[in-house]
């Protein structure tokens, strides 16, 4: 069994983004349970991240004009990042990408409809910042990261991008529009394989009069608001007969009812579908993967175990999560760094590590699409294709670069957290790699003190700490052991 | 000369190579059964592509009955004659350029070609066509397997995919793909730069060369970087090139120019890898207006794929090429409320390249709503398959890669009356 504090590490790494000097303070005097409770109950920890944007001493921001992070998407990225960086709430902000990945809802497509501004509204705004008080996709996901999945999958079948992004927003009576109907069957809930042809036709007309509306003449003002509607004229009223129980007695028959009640239709099949314990074992094995491992095969007994808590708490997510960070699977060591980190991750885990003064959360923004993660623009709605698939050769590039970058960025920074490390080439790698939480093999550690020694005698000197330190955090950013959470 | 392909395969090419007169597709199967490098580009047009707006049966009544705001007038489609049913087909009015290589000979159309059960998921469809396996899409890719049948020592740039992330096609049992989605970004940084950054460059090498056995996910990502380090100063070089035509600027012309660099700066690739998306068209597909947006796929694509073709024409190297396309399903007959249309069934490959047979291989379906006509399927709804898509896979590995099709699709696909290629 791991330390207390390597454990939190772990846990910090896994349920956040890696361990920055503000948390080793905060976590340093609690013990493995408290550290879970601590994340999981945040409520109790003011949501005040955002006011620290823009102050001195935290991660910048680089924008054109007035750091606008409703409208603008750059933005509204770089906000999110930021939040990852400095929350103290980084289990919400894990799970919010972890919802942003399992909905995963596109920005273009929405930008097309109601042009940049209002798409970024519709994907990121703060509803209290906003003039009319919208409410973005990722505030959506911020307000449930830890409830329910059976209301946000209610909210998210009303919510204005996934209405633009799943063409429900022209769903009608006379033509259904099947595209929700079925990612809400194939990617929201129980999974391919476990719906027919004929549920994605039934579920079509389930959602039939559920649109958008919205100022149309005004579509492209960022005052205009978007709000889903119910049009009863425009819902199929006959019954929908699906391959699987709806009902709690088995019946698969959604009945006819008169149009001015159709959206229980989607209440009921919602209701159905969270419940099911198919999606009780699919998500508990999502949750599995994304925070155990996504290589060693889950016990089944394990996801069954999981499902269940899920199913007894009314589809919950915290119960879940409280189960999963304290069950043996969680806590074994050998798992330790061996979980792919997404893209957004490794950037995150890296600021943290290495340091954020002076550094933008704008200059991650090119780096992180060539690494293959776009925040706002998932590549479809099954989402980014995780573990391997992030590893590319042009994407591994895009890390190591990403590393050259932030590490030259820093370099006076590392030089002089470093001074104390000077003495020889061999205690200025025991240093950096102390701070950055890699995992070093020792043949790794010989090439960084024979890559230090390299090009000149070692005197110590600032520019040597500067140039040295600089490249052998580079090196290790770059490294393939660095690549894991 | 009533030789078929497959006794000239089988006899070789040496009893040709003393003859003058050999018919132009001979030659260039000639060429490629010596040292020249013949490579396969394949295209994913992912989303869904709607074959039936991209070669149009602008003759069939009910194309246009189902299709009432959809469907392209007749009287713009670009005809290119009937299939061997007798059905007049043309394509869509913004592919003039592949009109143009179509008269060359140069282009195969391949209609109504798909699979049994025919997944409707964007994501189970893309993994069904990309390890050629109904029964099972979870292992590895087809062209994969292909690369896995080469004779080591490979190439590093044996296989160039020029998007960000490997697509299940090319994962390997055992050759390591590259992924090149800007050649220009595709570099070594170094935070100092000069003398220090060859130091850092030598220092990573190294450090790659560590694969520790008893960490998989480790040594996964060490092959990794060790194939980006091997392959840094070949993409360089194909950073140089001048081609002979302008490519479009966007994303899928820049990625056809790179391709074109690394065939002319002879990088060795056996198959390159491009994607252009956006073919999930469930609303407002629009198929005329100039700024509709299927308009805008087909523009796209045929200016992509003109100034692909006519730059290797210009550099001598079309004989050595074989472009292949393909998409996860085709798309539902009628239009949907949205004037869209949702996931169907079997759809168009197109292969172009200087050895392709050009010409319309398969039959159109009938698009009549009758419940039991035989072209269609899902109760008249979507196109049902002809051509399984193992065979054109089949094809492309025998005859054009010189592979052995049954080893690398796990079975028999050979359908005869296939040859385009």
């Amino acid at each position: 069994m791991a330390d207390s504090a390597n454990l939190i590490a772990h846990l910090l790494r896994r349920a956040g983004f890696g361990v920055g000097s503000d948390e080793m303070v905060v976590f340093a005097d609690l013990s493995y349970a408290q550290a879970v409770d601590r994340l999981l109950n945040y409520d109790a920890i003011p949501d005040s991240v955002d006011s620290k944007i823009g102050q001195p001493g935290f991660l910048g921001t680089t924008s054109r004009g007035a750091f606008s992070p409703n409208t603008v998407p750059d933005d509204a990225r770089q906000r999110w990042l930021f939040r990852m960086v400095h929350s103290q709430r980084p289990l919400q902000e894990k799970m919010t990408l972890f919802w942003h990945n399992y909905f995963a809802t596109g920005y273009s497509k929405v930008a097309g409809v109601v042009g940049p501004a209002n798409a970024t509204r519709l994907m990121a705004a703060k509803a209290s910042d906003d003039p009319v008080k919208q409410r973005g996709q990722i505030e959506l996901f911020r307000d449930y990261a830890l409830g329910n999945l059976r209301d946000l999958l209610i909210q998210v079948t009303i919510d204005p991008a996934m209405l633009i992004w799943l063409d429900g927003d022209t769903n009608t009576k006379a033509q259904p529009q099947e595209n929700f109907g079925r990612e809400l069957m194939e990617l929201f809930s129980r999974g391919v394989g476990y719906y027919t042809e004929s549920d994605v036709y039934a579920a079509a007309r389930v959602f039939t009069g559920v649109n958008l509306t919205y100022n149309s003449n005004d579509v492209k003002n960022p005052n205009t608001s978007f709000t889903w509607i119910y049009r009863p004229n425009q819902h199929e009223t006959s019954a929908k007969t699906f391959s699987f129980p709806i009902y709690a007695g088995g019946g698969k028959t959604i009945p006819a009812r008169s149009a001015s009640v159709g959206t229980q239709d989607g209440v009921d099949l919602i209701t159905a579908l969270a419940n099911h314990p198919e999606t009780a074992r699919r998500v508990a094995a999502k949750l599995y993967h994304f925070f155990v491992s996504e290589t060693i095969a889950p016990d089944p007994a394990f996801i069954d175990q999981l499902g269940l808590v899920y199913l007894q708490n009314g589809t919950a997510i915290k119960p879940v999560l409280q189960a999963l960070f304290m069950s043996p699977q969680f806590q074994d060591e050998s798992t330790f760094f061996t979980r792919y980190a997404w893209p957004v991750e490794y950037v995150v885990r890296a600021i943290k590590e290495v340091g954020w003064t002076g550094f933008s959360a704008g200059s991650t923004l090119s780096p992180l699409i060539s690494m293959g993660q776009e925040l706002l623009e998932p590549p479809n709605v099954a989402g980014w294709v995780l573990g391997q698939s992030w590893f590319s050769t042009g994407a591994m590039l895009a890390r190591m670069n990403f590393g050259s970058a932030l590490a030259g960025n820093q370099q006076f920074r590392i030089a002089t957290a470093a001074a104390g490390a000077r003495s020889s080439p061999q205690a200025l790698v025991d240093f950096l790699t102390s701070r950055l939480t890699a995992d070093v093999d020792p043949g790794v550690y010989a090439d960084l003190v024979s890559y230090a020694s390299a090009g000149g005698v070692w005197t110590g000197s600032d520019t040597q700490l500067r140039t040295k330190g600089a490249g052998i955090v580079h090196l290790i950013l770059g490294s393939a052991g660095y690549q894991f959470v | 000369m009533s030789i078929t392909r497959r006794t000239f395969i089988k006899n070789g090419v040496a009893a040709f190579t003393v003859t003058l007169a050999v018919p132009r597709f001979l030659s260039d199967l000639a060429r490629a059964q010596g040292a020249v490098s013949r490579n396969l580009i394949v295209l994913d047009l992912s989303g869904g592509n709607d074959g039936l707006s991209m070669l149009v049966p602008y003759t069939d009544p009910f194309y246009y009955s189902r299709r009432p705001t959809l469907g392209i007038p007749a009287g713009t489609v670009l005809p290119i004659g009937s299939d061997s049913s007798g059905k007049p087909l043309g394509l869509h009015p913004k592919l003039a350029g592949l009109k143009d290589i179509f008269n060359q000979g140069r282009l195969a159309l391949i209609q109504r070609v798909g699979y049994e059960n025919s997944s409707r998921s964007h994501f189970f469809g893309t993994d069904i066509w990309s390890t050629a396996n109904p029964a099972n899409s979870t292992g590895s890719g087809w062209v994969g397997r292909y690369l896995s049948t080469l004779t080591p020592p490979l190439d590093p740039l044996v296989a160039w995919n020029t998007t960000g992330d490997t697509p299940h096609a090319l994962q390997s049992p055992s050759v390591a793909v590259a992924s090149i989605p800007s050649v220009s970004r595709y570099a070594f940084a170094s935070p100092t730069g000069g003398s220090e950054a060859t130091l850092e460059r030598a220092a990573a090498t190294s450090i790659a060369s560590h694969v520790p056995v008893d960490k998989p996910q480790v040594a996964f990502v060490s092959t990794t970087v060790q194939s980006a380090l091997a392959t840094l100063d070949q993409v360089a070089a194909v950073g140089q090139y001048k081609p002979s035509v302008a490519y479009p600027n966007n994303g899928f012309g820049q990625a056809l120019q790179a391709i074109a660099g690394a065939m002319v700066k002879g990088t060795g690739t056996k198959v390159f890898w491009v994607q252009t998306g956006g073919f999930d068209t469930h609303a407002s597909q629009d198929t005329t207006a100039d700024n509709g947006a299927y308009v805008k796929l087909m523009v796209t694509l045929n200016d992509g794929l003109t100034a692909l073709y006519n730059d290797l024409k210009n550099q001598g190297l079309l004989s050595d090429t074989l472009l292949l396309s393909f998409s996860e399903f085709g798309r539902r007959i009628t239009e949907n409320g949205s004037r869209g249309t949702d996931h169907g069934a079997a759809s168009v490959m197109l292969a172009m390249g200087g050895g392709v047979r050009g010409g319309l291989f398969g039959t159109a379906a009938n698009l009549s709503t009758d419940p039991q006509n035989p072209t269609l399927e899902n109760s008249g709804g979507d196109v049902h398959y002809e051509t399984d898509f193992r065979s054109a896979y089949a094809k492309v590995i025998d005859n054009w890669l010189g592979g052995d099709s049954v080893a690398v699709l796990g079975g028999n696909f050979r359908k005869s009356g296939l040859d385009f290629v």
